[in-house]
């Protein structure tokens, strides 16, 4: 795909834009869509970011990452927009690099909040992994639209993505699209998406050894994203990443 | 401390109500341990369920006073902070959250809610550590997640540790005693008498077997059937239905 391509607003038609906010997205306005940040790993180089995203105003966050042969990318981010907020990675792994990838979308109101990957297996034996939490409330929408690629010659390529969501109220909304394209015939590619609400009988139990309602659902939204940020090896950036998530969830239906 | 009074419930929601409970009164003062027996589908379970507030339940007359108040007034945490405790038949898993976060949170959401200061994390781990001690449970096995990959008997140790860290004042077990070898349910008799055998404590101990009586010795025992405490006498009453069974008993 060429620049040009983005020279006009995409539409809801285009795959990756399926559940986006388009109105979100004007005004933003086009310049936005230009600004992707470019990175390039070395051979053998290890890097790690950790970000919470999102704000009272719309934003895009496009990023690029290109991987050298056995270089490793992590990424972590908490997506807790109270507006549109759209984070979209798109990663190029060469011969044994390995891609990780931890995301949480977390909120309430009306926005929409997403995660777009696209992970170009372009070479044998690389590895990703992809774990989404979306956590969300009132008509709040969290979306995780995930391809992966495998080129014709990347044998051996083991890509992973795993999305949970967790609705607390009837109204709120998560939506999985996973696309996978393999040209490769010896791949591991695992996908697996579920949604679902609080587990009552654990709220009940916690309620009955007097932990209040609002602790409860604190407890158990910390649990449930922590997987997300399993990967994530180091405490104060995890605890600095749950911490977002959970203040997002200050005054969230219980 | 509880008295129960004239008390009908329904399950199976608004639609569909199925009544269970139909006029159970029972009143079980402070030092007191009172078995409850009773056949399958007696009530036994819909009495503790209704008793700790779960939801899907529905209290259509009579009342439950404890400790002077409307218990059926409160939420579920707030029985708790009154000091009531809910031993659960079938402890529930909580991935991803820890024995002693739980606990700890459990405790000090009690504590504030009774106007006391919370313990700190070093105060919490003593105590977590004597009770674990009382019940010969391993420490190691606070630190993991709640319930999770712990076998039956291990929940119910769990739970008897977790009353222990609590300290209510009054506790309904609900067959704790299932799913328990011999060894562990020496443990936790041993552990219910050692945490709850006081004079301004009281249990109410739901079971089906003898075995876990021995241990505990209550000081009543009440039968529960359709719905209603049909019979109420000592410690003998429960080795006449070991004995002889509910039908001879009843009859």
């Amino acid at each position: 795909m060429t620049e040009a391509a983005t020279l006009t607003l995409p539409t809801r038609r285009d795959e990756a834009w399926r559940y986006a906010d388009m109105d979100a997205l004007a005004r933003l306005g086009m310049a936005a869509l230009d600004q992707w940040k470019e990175i390039t790993l070395a051979p053998g180089e290890t890097r790690r970011h950790a970000m919470v995203v999102g704000s009272a105003s719309p934003e895009l966050h496009r990023i690029r990452i290109r991987l050298g042969e056995g270089a490793r990318a992590e990424l972590f981010v908490t997506n807790a927009g109270s507006d549109y907020t759209r984070v979209e990675v798109e990663v190029h792994l060469a011969r044994a690099a390995h891609f990780e990838f931890g995301g949480v979308t977390i909120g309430g109101g009306t926005a929409t909040r997403e995660f777009v990957t696209q992970v170009i297996h372009a070479e044998p034996e690389a590895t990703s992994n992809q774990t989404i939490r979306a956590v969300h409330w009132n008509t709040g929408t969290g979306n995780f639209l995930g391809e992966i690629k495998v080129a014709r010659h990347a044998q051996k390529t083991d890509a992973a993505q795993d999305f949970k969501g967790l609705l607390l109220e009837a109204g709120a909304s998560a939506n999985a699209v996973p696309q996978l394209e393999i040209f490769a015939d010896d791949v591991k590619c695992a996908h697996g998406a579920t949604v679902g609400a609080l587990d009552e009988a654990a709220r009940f139990y916690m309620m009955a050894r007097g932990v209040d309602p609002a602790t409860a659902q604190r407890l158990m939204v910390q649990a449930f994203i922590g997987d997300a940020f399993v990967a994530l090896d180091d405490e104060a950036q995890r605890e600095t990443l749950l911490d977002a998530a959970l203040a997002a969830l200050e005054g969230a239906k219980l | 401390m509880l008295i129960i009074e004239n008390l009908h419930a329904t399950v199976g929601g608004p639609e569909n109500p199925k009544p269970i409970l139909k006029g159970l009164s029972l009143s079980v003062p402070a030092g007191e341990i009172h078995a409850i027996m009773g056949p399958n589908g007696a009530g036994k379970s819909t009495l503790s369920n209704v008793l700790g507030g779960k939801p899907g339940y529905e209290v259509t007359a009579g009342s439950v006073t404890f400790r002077g108040e409307d218990l059926l007034a409160l939420e579920p945490h707030e029985r708790a902070a009154k000091g009531l405790f809910l031993g659960f038949q079938y402890p529930v898993e909580i991935p991803g959250v820890s024995n002693v976060q739980f606990l700890r949170e459990a405790l000090n959401s009690q504590r504030k809610a009774r106007g006391e200061e919370p313990l700190s994390g070093g105060e919490f781990l003593k105590l977590a550590k004597d009770k674990a001690g009382l019940l010969k449970m391993d420490m190691d096995m606070l630190k993991r997640q709640v319930n999770v990959g712990f076998s039956g008997g291990e929940k119910k140790r769990a739970e008897m540790v977790q009353m222990g860290i609590l300290d209510p004042a009054f506790a309904v077990l609900d067959e704790t005693d299932s799913g328990l070898d011999i060894d562990a349910l020496r443990i936790v008799g041993a552990g219910i008498n050692s945490i709850m055998r006081s004079p301004d404590k009281a249990v109410l101990l739901i079971t089906h077997y003898q075995r876990l009586l021995d241990v505990v010795k209550p000081d009543k025992v009440s039968i529960l059937a359709g719905g209603r405490i049909v019979e109420t006498g000592g410690p003998e009453l429960a080795l006449r239905l070991e004995a002889e069974g509910y039908d001879a008993v009843m009859a």
